[in-house]
């Protein structure tokens, strides 16, 4: 067997013209450039928080969307979720890093995602929850893509320029997540009979969860300028998901919301059982060789 | 350990393939290639970093290598002389060099990364041979390779359950999908 | 709905993407979907993974009309032995410019 036969390995790994298979290149960093120390006037434990909550809301999510691998309808929609999920887990490792530098105490994002206990995890609840079938996956992604998209349309003009861009680059992203899942919302409510009676259940049994995504807090409260008013998302999150349940030929379920435990949920450190079972799995095995560097 | 091993045997395998007579599958096989050399580099710099690492990590590592050296010499089918397929595949272009060829090949290009990685291949009889210019290396043990062909693995039954599981729980999706597109195609008609 | 097409899934699209500095599209395989918006989509997810910014036409494969190996000869000998279709056919003078 002669060399040139395994030319083509050798020019696998060479930089090529050919940009249809561009990899390890065209990389851009959100964050070159930009002033990573804590701008004056800001709170920098409740910035550390803030994004704390916005990063274990993406980290959580991502978990539970990358449980689907394997399980997913076609072939195709493989690929679509696993590139969502890895979205989401690429702007929770930068948002945990920004909580890190702000707290000013060493750690960094995986002592933050590995090492933190359950009370100390600040993701809505929306984030936890387990999708029973499809239609739920659909229904929940929707939600919650409208509702991070329009928070992070508002941080691209925070007054901390690190999360600024943290979320004009997550916008893009999420962008595409809210179409995906309204395409098929639209499809599953507007396809069989079946199909929109599972999608309206679905939409019935994430439904008690959404509140939650615009209740106030007190960190956000001590970020004026730097965060952005949950409450203040909601009009714009109604016509978004208005707009695709007509589509859809889905009802918006009524209801009331989800009653918290002694008043706190998933913003104060309060979970829901499978919670504890999320972190065992995302954790283990970095738990079990603490000192280890992978 | 599979990035590793199974896709640089995947490599090793497919790269002769990326000019096939068959036109389809040569296209198919440059993407894939592509991908593979990709997830090769990922899973190597993994095991690298944890060569470095802890004692129980490199414990890992090389536990891992125990049990996937002899899979991924398998993946290159039976030897020539029972392999059925081989000749006429190759009569016909599809398919460029034997079986035997290529698992040469592959060992001869994987051995030097072990050694840089620092594990030990679980062949006692693997070593550089000078007259032939290749590594001689131990026998497979095929009786396993074909056990795991004929469903009888450790891991048959649960990813043949978890496949067809997806495909059959997720028919109701694929069906809505399709009277949906058939709505719009109707109401385009009409319009 | 039929039972084939129930059966029979998604029907295949085959996919072409022109890259940020190329000049035409260029097919680099299939995929399966329901209709032409998600097939769209789904290229993106499958053929687009490392690179932004390019130019995506997915087409029914149904939709495609492609040459037989066997008409080969009737279809495209003749431009093989017309010389006169081959610019380097006329002789023209070197000192001549620009041509």
């Amino acid at each position: 067997m002669t060399e040139d036969e395994f030319d083509a390995y050798q020019s696998l790994s060479e930089e090529t013209e050919d940009h249809r298979w561009a990899f390890g290149t065209g990389f851009t960093d959100p964050l070159v450039g930009i002033d990573p120390s804590v701008p004056d006037g800001t709170d920098a434990r409740a910035l550390a928080d803030y994004c704390l909550m916005l990063g274990d809301d993406a980290l959580v999510y991502s978990h539970r969307l990358q449980q689907w691998v394997t399980r997913m309808p076609e072939l195709e929609e493989e690929t679509a979720l696993a590139n969502i999920a890895l979205d989401l887990l690429g702007q929770a490792r930068l948002l945990l890093s920004r909580a890190a530098q702000a707290e000013g105490r060493g750690r960094d994002e995986d002592q933050l995602a590995f090492f933190r206990d359950e009370h100390e995890f600040r993701n809505v609840l929306l984030a936890e929850r387990t999708d029973a079938d499809f239609a739920e996956l659909a229904g929940r992604l929707l939600v919650f893509s409208a509702w991070r998209l329009a928070l992070f349309g508002r941080l691209a003009s925070s007054a901390d320029p690190v999360l600024a861009a943290i979320a004009a680059k997550g916008a893009r992203e999420l962008a595409y997540h809210r179409d995906y899942a309204a395409q098929w919302v639209i499809r599953l409510g507007d396809g069989t009979p079946l199909s929109h009676g599972k999608m309206q259940a679905a939409l019935g049994a994430l439904w008690p969860l959404v509140d939650e995504l615009f209740q106030p807090d007190p960190v956000t409260a001590a970020l004026p300028g730097v965060a952005a008013d949950p409450a203040g998302l909601r009009a714009e999150v109604d016509a978004a998901l208005d707009a695709v349940l007509a589509a859809a030929t889905l009802d918006r379920p009524g209801g009331a919301p989800m009653a918290r435990v002694a008043g706190k949920a998933g913003r104060d450190g309060v979970h829901t059982e499978a919670f504890g079972y999320l972190l065992a799995e995302l954790q283990s095995v970095a738990r079990a060789h603490p000192d280890a560097t992978w | 350990m599979i990035g590793w091993l199974v896709d640089g045997a995947a490599i090793c395998n497919q790269v002769p393939l990326c000019r096939s007579s068959y036109g389809p599958y040569a296209r198919a096989m440059v993407r894939i290639c592509k991908e593979e050399s990709f997830h090769q580099r990922q899973g190597y710099e993994l095991l690298m970093t944890m060569m470095r690492g802890t004692a129980a990590q490199r414990a890992m590592v090389q536990d891992a290598t125990d049990r996937f050296w002899w899979p991924s010499l398998m993946m290159f089918g039976p030897p020539d002389d029972q392999s059925p397929n081989t000749a006429q595949s190759m009569a016909w272009g599809i398919k460029r060099h034997t079986n035997d060829e290529l698992r040469q090949r592959f060992v001869d290009m994987t051995v030097p990364q072990a050694d840089k990685l620092g594990v030990t291949l679980p062949d006692p009889e693997l070593r550089w041979n000078a007259d032939r210019g290749h590594y001689d290396f131990g026998p497979v043990d095929w009786a396993e390779f074909t056990a795991v062909v004929k469903g009888n693995g450790p891991c048959n039954a649960q990813r043949v359950a978890r496949r067809r599981a997806a495909h059959s729980e997720g028919a109701w999706v694929r069906e809505a999908a399709m009277a949906h597109a058939a709505k719009q195609a109707a109401g385009k008609a009409a319009a | 709905m039929e039972d084939s097409q129930v059966r029979s899934g998604w029907p295949l699209y085959e996919v072409f993407l022109r890259g940020k500095r190329g000049l035409n599209h260029v097919h680099v395989g299939s995929l399966h979907a329901a209709d032409p918006q998600m097939a769209l989509r789904h290229a993106r997810d499958l053929y687009t993974r490392r690179n932004e910014g390019v130019s995506i036409w997915v087409v029914a494969a149904a939709d495609i009309t492609a040459s037989s190996p066997d008409e080969k000869d009737p279809f495209f000998a003749p431009s093989g032995d017309k010389v006169y279709r081959h610019p380097t056919f006329y002789q023209i003078p070197d000192d001549v410019p620009h041509m």
